[in-house]
């Protein structure tokens, strides 16, 4: 069905929480990553080749909800892949806790899903581990500290290609 | 795989697989496990198939309702003072753990 709107239909996260945290009484916006080139490598195999792993914002230790868990140190992890883990922690992210919950790991790390694919041919195999880094409010601590030591992991394992699924 | 899409795209990465939902569930609704097949067969076509970064592509998913878009992180008359208040106390917090850090 078509219909016409006024405005757009996605949620723009940037301005919306823009005002939302100028409700709360900071006059500095947060400001987003915002890059000029970005880095682009075709497969070098087929897919049905490929160990494809995955990258999770999701936590491995309960650091508590809201913002006093954000605010606790947490580290980029590695666990296995198989078995799936039976939970892991997501309370302390910025995700619509009203509209929906994660209970279901696939609906946002997709682990069984992606063996399914491996079992089918799709893709070669997944990756021993799949991989979880933290959401930092510092830029720099994600891209210096966190997404080198991210590679390191994914080396090791032989990892063609990942897909992070940001919550 | 994402669901915000503004915040990817502003970043720029090289292939970016969309679902317009609630943030919480970029690879499909909490128990379909067909509609999470789906959404992962796509990203695979992505890998396999983008030429070129910021390749995004959408996919045809959409959510029960409507109401979440206008609902979350909403800011109106009946929720501006809990938010000031909110803010108040997460500074209190930032400052403790600020405390924390220097000992």
């Amino acid at each position: 069905m078509s219909e016409r709107r006024p405005y757009r239909t996605c949620v723009s996260y940037i301005d919306r929480s823009r005002e939302y945290y100028a409700a709360h009484g900071y006059t500095q916006p947060y400001t987003w990553a915002h890059h000029k080139s970005v880095p682009f490598s075709l497969l070098k195999k087929p897919l049905s080749a490929c160990r494809i792993g995955l990258i999770t914002t999701a936590s491995d230790v309960d650091v508590g909800p809201g913002i006093e868990g954000l605010l606790k140190k947490r580290d980029v992890y590695a666990w296995p892949s198989n078995p799936v883990p039976a939970r892991l922690f997501t309370s302390h992210l910025f995700w619509d806790k009203d509209a929906t919950h994660t209970d279901d790991l696939e609906s946002f790390l997709p682990l069984a899903r992606l063996s399914e694919f491996a079992a089918a041919g799709r893709i070669g195999s997944v990756s021993q581990r799949f991989y979880g880094v933290p959401t930092e409010y510092s830029q720099g601590r994600t891209r210096l500290k966190d997404a080198p030591k991210i590679l390191e992991l994914i080396l090791e394992d032989s990892v063609d290609a990942v897909i992070l699924t940001a919550l | 795989m994402g669901s915000a899409r503004d915040i990817v795209e502003e970043c720029g990465v090289a292939r970016f697989l969309f679902t317009d939902f609630p943030l919480g569930n970029p690879c499909g609704k909490p128990w379909d496990a067909q509609m999470q097949r789906s959404i992962i067969d796509m990203a695979l076509d992505l890998i396999e198939r983008a030429w070129a970064p910021r390749t995004t592509v959408q996919t045809p998913f959409q959510w029960s309702d409507e109401d979440w878009r206008k609902n979350f992180m909403r800011v109106d008359e009946s929720n501006r003072e809990a938010l000031a208040h909110a803010g108040e106390e997460r500074r209190r917090l930032q400052a403790q753990k600020t405390e924390r850090d220097k000992e």
